[in-house]
């Protein structure tokens, strides 16, 4: 009998740890002495994807860089749930300015750290949405233009949460939000190119782009600790459900992210230096309605008065997400894989 | 040392003394020669370690000395005009956070209509963010005020605007003396942040505070502000002692012993007030000039005492707020509220309009022989033809 | 104080929020749980078959640690890993994800391992002072033995036969059980100090109770005599029955069977006949059955094994009449209640003799004049403490009503063994607590990296014709290991630390020692994630008292 490689099938590639892996096999996350960056008695609501997000990036980051970080936060939920006076959530260097600025502070603390001659501390940026793809963009822009040495992490909720659940730049089409509601003949928000940061910032062909999710815990932090290993201007595009947001179920969240995956509705890849380099395939493709289904925000596309027009439309974009990516391995008869 | 040299080159050899780590800027007039020289002298190695960062706005600019001063460096930046409009936002956000940025505004006028001379309308809108605003009336000063503002800014962690008027003094060339580095030396030790982004010693930098103590966190940030009253004065001794020059302070007079009138003004305007003061006081008239150095924070028990028993005081504004009228004159109106003393509220030199030593001769020969209504808002060099007409066709035209 | 100090501009402490206990916005609460898994529930023998995998995912380490855990249950792994038609894997949830888990090669691997290794269980409990006597030696007989042995029991098993093992030696035949491996796994047994008497057979149960100063008995004699129906039969018509003809074999002795052989009968039995058969010599064995296959008791695995070793099959047909070289097989069709009808169409088909597999029954003679004793139907009936209406008389195996399995002989050993200690102790048996199965939707498998599974390799089918070679193989330590690795723990935690993950309020810890959490309820807000992303179904909401 042919031997069969050796895996720990019951952990997979999937959980967070298991005994039977060596300790620096496991995950930051399954680390007794990890971080925990943002620690409890912040205010973020329950099943927050963005608090979730926020820890597995900046463990991750922490573990990588040996503790010297440095945070640069834009304004949001993340600013606002973790750091009401006189309690910080935080067990890291934090800095919160605006809601638009956060690539230039960040740029100014790396710069100001290698004056200093400590570019061994590095420094994290991160926003929401908003804070990414629409007021802070300028910011960004120059930042990944002019290649500063800061890792910029966007926690994507896709939409403006914090401020009552409004459309940004980066909420997906037919999404029921407080600006946006499902009346009228196009309901919710508008089909539009959207706003893809991911591209957007490898178009500056910087040195690193990746996106990465919620759901997958080991792809995340593989990923930051690829992007700490790199000098440079380096984009993490993270997509962290909202339960507030989506109108969904609180245990619900990480659940959300993985079915963004697996319709195609959220591609998770990596690019360097302009040119994507790796993506995850999808493992168990399930149709855009398993993932719309479960929020609230969509839900006006479905019962007796639904659209299914619509939802054939996010399928569509879903569909070219898997083309433009090639997300679904083609397993032949034969047993070979064509990826 | 006395050298030829523009004002902008002066000032940026001065703030390379101050050695920055941080310097981030965008180009706007009449800022731009202040940075080109700065941006030299980081690459030729002249002013190293420095750190000098091409962002992409001036929003960006500020926010960027945020956050390296944040991050425990010293932090210069530049502009002007619109451009610190762009930095609003940013503007009492580095004073909230208490960092101690120093930043050359070369003042300009803000539009519409587009204009990119000078006059004090940018600083003034920016009055209220929590910045020091220190004015300077000559090259010689400006280049003073920076060294100074520096000792200011990191002795109370304060952000200091240091005010010079674009083109008049950033463009002119003059002789003037750079300190010298150990001059400078002496009087600006390295900077040792109130609070920094450690690792080490990791702090939360910029926490959201409701409403159960903003109103303490703003009076006690005020009265941090107050203290620049106290120190002003202690640093302008301290440079004067290393230097040998007087510069700065929170309010020089000139020429007013036994005045009864005044006109107190900001900035480079002031030189010209002098030469006709002078004439003045030659032909027997007893007036003198008082000139604000420190506007904000508003020097008022300095100003008062300046003022104090006067008849008559002529307020030069060199800016103008459609709606409301000066900044300047409803300062020094308020400062003497309880006087008897008759504030003339006189707006000049808009958009880079020269304010001549004759408009300043009729100006001030109108007010001494009574012609000038205190109670009026009143405009030097006013085309009143024009407005006139204007008006007129106004008028008729809603009728 | 000092100028630099006055707080205008707001620093706040790391971690200052943990004042801030946002564990108060709960309305449910996030609680650990063991949740019974499918296999275990499904094992006759009573074995914790995901305890035991547990171990065994351990590898090296763990596989004495597995092997014990097994051996609570039941004294015969290697047995088992062989002949058991494994309920477990049926079960397995991890079945309705790719396919079940090959519990049954995990534990012949572990009983091989434990032959080979010479590992023994723990020496007999300290005596009790009772006595009790175990009739038959099969595999019910031999478990409940080995229990009572161990709970401090002095024990007597009388066999009527020459060798021990019922069934396990006279009925399943060498290719799907070697007789050394049965052999180790029973002297295992009585070197723990079961005194064995064989050619023994116990006739007059009260009598030998009584004049032995037996505390107890078991009566697990096994259904050994095949049932007979009546089939018009020619002089010279060579008819047999399954249980003779596998006996005969075990014995050595070689039944003349002809060179076409018709089996008739639908169970395990006859498969086994009709294997025997092919490997006797026959050219053609046919097996010959009144419903479909679908309907066939006999496992499904031992069909697909006799038809690659070229057993043919005859569905939805009966026997009506057997000559000497042939027999009459009349067509049936289901009616729609799903029962087999005759049509009257019938074929005649070449066959030199007929074995029928149509079920066994049990001599229960020695029982007889027992009023108290309930033998209804040609079983023995018991209360669910496995006792019979005589008190102290206990039985277990194939006497008693239920499905008829070594696996399902050996559970009722064991638990004949806990119920007979119980008795003597004069204790009500303690009712077992119920507890929740792990079901498939309690998990989420998204966890379980794909992994198929890891198929034992079989005797090339040439050779298994013709000799009585064991036909299946055991799987090697790799292939084991990833076998054991594949369990997804249903309903018990394996400490994946997803939950310590997982938590967005940092709320969750690990607290030492694998697989021990503890959710610290200051701060967790009840949001349900760790439940949701629970990969074995351990976590459970609980409401609170609001």
């Amino acid at each position: 009998m042919a031997p069969t490689d050796l895996k720990l099938y019951q952990i997979g590639t999937f959980a967070a740890g298991n005994r039977l892996l060596d300790p620096g096999d496991r995950s930051v996350q399954a680390d007794p002495g990890r971080a925990s960056s943002i620690t409890s008695g912040h205010r973020a609501c329950q099943g927050c994807g963005e608090a979730l997000g926020a820890r597995f990036v900046l463990d991750a980051a922490m573990r990588a860089a040996g503790g010297e970080i440095v945070i640069a936060n834009a304004t949001g939920c993340l600013e606002v749930f973790s750091t009401p006076y006189p309690e910080s959530a935080w067990q890291l260097a934090w800095v919160h300015s605006l809601f638009g600025n956060v690539a230039a502070v960040a740029t100014g603390v790396a710069a100001a750290l290698k004056a200093q001659g400590r570019e061994h501390v590095r420094v994290v940026a991160q926003a929401g949405d908003g804070g990414t793809v629409d007021i802070g963009l300028g910011c960004l822009s120059g930042m990944f233009e002019r290649n500063d040495d800061v890792l910029f992490v966007c926690y994507d909720n896709q939409g403006y949460m914090n401020t009552g659940v409004q459309r940004s730049g980066a909420t997906p089409p037919a999404a029921r939000t407080a600006n946006t509601r499902p009346v009228g003949s196009e309901p919710g928000n508008v089909f539009g190119q959207g706003k893809d940061l991911p591209r957007i910032a490898m178009a500056h062909e910087i040195p690193y782009v990746a996106t990465a999710t919620v759901a997958d815990l080991r792809d995340l932090e593989r990923k930051v600790e690829k992007a700490m290993s790199l000098r440079g201007a380096r984009y993490l595009h993270v997509l962290v459900p909202c339960p507030l947001g989506w109108a969904s179920a609180s245990q619900d969240t990480i659940r959300l992210a993985r079915l963004a995956t697996q319709s195609g509705l959220f591609p998770v890849f990596e690019a360097e230096h302009g040119v994507v380099t790796a993506t995850t395939p999808i493992r168990r493709r399930v149709p855009v309605e398993d993932y719309l289904t479960l929020q609230g925000r969509f839900a006006h596309l479905f019962g007796p008065d639904g659209r299914p027009d619509v939802v054939a439309r996010i399928q569509a974009g879903a569909d070219r997400n898997i083309d433009r990516y090639d997300l679904v391995t083609v397993v032949d008869p034969d047993g070979v894989d064509h990826v | 040392m006395l050298r030829q040299l523009e004002g902008s080159r002066a000032v940026a050899e001065t703030v390379a003394r101050c050695r920055p780590q941080v310097i981030a800027a965008y180009p706007i007039s009449p800022q731009t020669h202040i940075v080109e020289a700065l941006s030299d002298l980081v690459r030729t190695g002249e002013l190293e370690p420095c750190e000098y960062l091409m962002v992409e706005s001036e929003f960006g600019a500020l926010s960027a000395c945020i956050g390296a001063s944040a991050a425990g460096s010293r932090t210069y930046t530049a502009t002007a005009s619109q451009g610190l409009l762009f930095m609003a936002e940013a503007l009492p956000n580095a004073s909230g956070l208490g960092l101690p940025v120093v930043m050359t505004v070369a003042n300009r006028a803000i539009g519409a209509p587009i204009n990119i001379w000078n006059d004090h309308s940018d600083a003034m809108s920016q009055r209220d963010a929590g910045w020091v605003q220190l004015f300077a009336e000559s090259n010689q000063e400006a280049v003073d005020l920076h060294v100074q503002a520096f000792v200011l800014a990191e002795r109370l962690s304060l952000p200091v605007m240091v005010c010079m008027d674009g083109f008049v003094l950033t463009h002119a060339v003059e002789e003037i003396d750079v300190p010298d580095q150990e001059v400078v030396d002496s009087l600006l030790p390295p900077f040792s942040p109130r609070q920094v982004l450690d690792p080490a010693a990791p702090v939360t930098i910029g926490a959201m505070v409701g409403p159960e103590a903003f109103t303490e966190v703003k009076y006690l940030a005020a009265a941090q502000q107050l203290r620049v009253l106290d120190e002003v004065p202690v640093i302008a001794e301290a440079f004067e002692q290393a230097t040998g020059r007087s510069s700065g302070g929170l309010v020089s007079s000139y020429r007013m012993e036994e005045a009864t009138i005044a006109v107190l003004a900001m900035g480079s305007v002031l030189g010209s007030v002098k030469d006709v003061v002078d004439e003045l006081r030659d032909v027997g008239v007893p007036i003198g000039v008082v000139a604000v150095s420190c506007y904000r924070p508003w020097p008022l028990d300095e100003v008062r005492a300046a003022l104090a028993g006067l008849e008559q005081v002529v307020v030069l504004n060199r800016a103008f707020a459609v709606g409301s009228g000066t900044m300047l004159g409803q300062d020094v109106r308020l400062t003497l509220a309880t006087s008897a003393t008759r504030v003339h509220d006189v707006v000049a030199g808009l958009g880079g309009r020269p304010v001549t030593r004759a408009s300043i001769r009729s100006l001030l020969a109108a007010v001494i022989g009574g012609e000038v209504d205190p109670d009026r808002l009143h405009f030097l060099d006013l085309d009143q033809d024009v407005v006139a007409r204007e008006l007129g066709l106004a008028l008729a035209k809603e009728s | 104080m000092s100028e630099h100090d006055l707080p205008f501009a707001i620093t706040l402490a790391p971690a200052s929020s943990r004042a801030d206990l946002t564990g108060t916005w709960r309305t449910e609460r996030a609680s650990y749980v063991t949740r019974q898994a499918p296999c275990g529930n499904a094992c006759p023998a009573g074995e914790a078959v995901r305890d035991w995998l547990y171990d065994a995912e351990e590898g090296d380490a763990g596989y004495e640690r597995a092997w014990r855990r097994i051996m609570d249950a039941n004294p015969f792994p290697a047995v088992m890993g062989r002949v058991c038609y494994h309920p477990c894997e049926t079960s397995c949830n991890r079945g309705q994800l790719d396919e079940s888990v090959g519990i049954n090669s995990v534990e012949r691997f572990l009983g091989d391992r434990a032959l080979e290794l010479g590992w023994r269980p723990p020496p007999a409990g300290p005596p009790t002072g009772r006595k009790v006597l175990v009739v038959g030696a099969g595999p019910a007989g031999l478990a409940a033995a080995y229990h009572l042995v161990r709970l401090g029991h002095e024990v007597v098993l009388k066999e009527a036969e020459s060798r021990p093992g019922g069934m396990m030696r006279w009925g399943i035949p060498r290719y799907r059980l070697p007789r050394t491996v049965l052999e180790a796994e029973v002297q295992r047994i009585l070197d723990l100090g079961v005194r064995l008497e064989l050619d023994t057979r116990v006739d007059d149960l009260v009598s030998t109770m009584s004049e032995e100063h037996f505390d107890a008995a078991l009566v697990c004699v096994g259904a050994q005599i095949g049932r007979r129906a009546y089939i018009p039969a020619g002089s010279a018509a060579h008819v047999l029955d399954a249980v003779s003809v596998l006996h005969g074999v075990a014995a050595g002795e070689q039944p003349l069977l002809g060179r076409r052989v018709a089996v008739y009968g639908g169970g395990n039995t006859a498969i086994d006949a009709a294997r025997t058969a092919k490997r006797l010599g026959a050219e053609d064995a046919l097996v010959v059955y009144r419903r479909t296959r679908e309907r066939m008791p006999a496992n499904e695995i031992e069909v697909q094994e006799a038809e690659e070793e070229g057993v043919r099959f005859r569905w939805l047909s009966t026997i009506g009449e057997v000559e000497e070289s042939s027999i009459v097989v009349e067509q049936m069709e289901l009616d729609e209640a799903g029962f087999p009808q005759p049509t009257g169409r019938t074929e005649v088909l070449a066959a030199d003799s007929v074995v029928l597999a149509l079920g066994q029954d049990s001599d229960l003679s020695l029982l007889a004049g027992l009023d108290d004793v309930d033998l209804g139907r040609g079983v023995v009936h018991t209360t669910s403490a496995m006792m019979t209406g005589q008190p102290g008389v206990f039985a277990a195996g194939d006497v008693t009503p239920g499905d008829r399995s070594v696996t399902v002989a050996i559970g009722h050993g064991r638990v004949a063994a806990g119920r007979i200690d119980d008795w003597l102790a004069g204790l009500a048996p303690a009712p077992e607590p119920p507890r929740e199965l792990a079901a498939f939707d309690m998990l989420n498998t998204w966890y379980y990296e794909d992994a198929p599974r890891a198929h034992r390799p079989r005797l090339e089918a040439v050779r298994r014709q013709s000799t009585f070679d064991e036909v299946v193989e055991g799987l090697d330590a790799d292939n084991a290991l990833y076998e054991a690795r594949r369990c997804m723990s249903c309903g018990t935690c394996f400490s994946c630390d997803n939950c310590v993950a997982v938590c967005p309020d940092d709320a969750v810890h690990n607290i030492g020692m694998p697989g021990t959490y503890e959710i610290d309820l200051d701060y967790c807000k009840g949001c349900g994630i760790c439940v949701a992303e629970c990969p074995c179904g351990a976590i459970e909401m609980l409401p609170e008292d609001i």
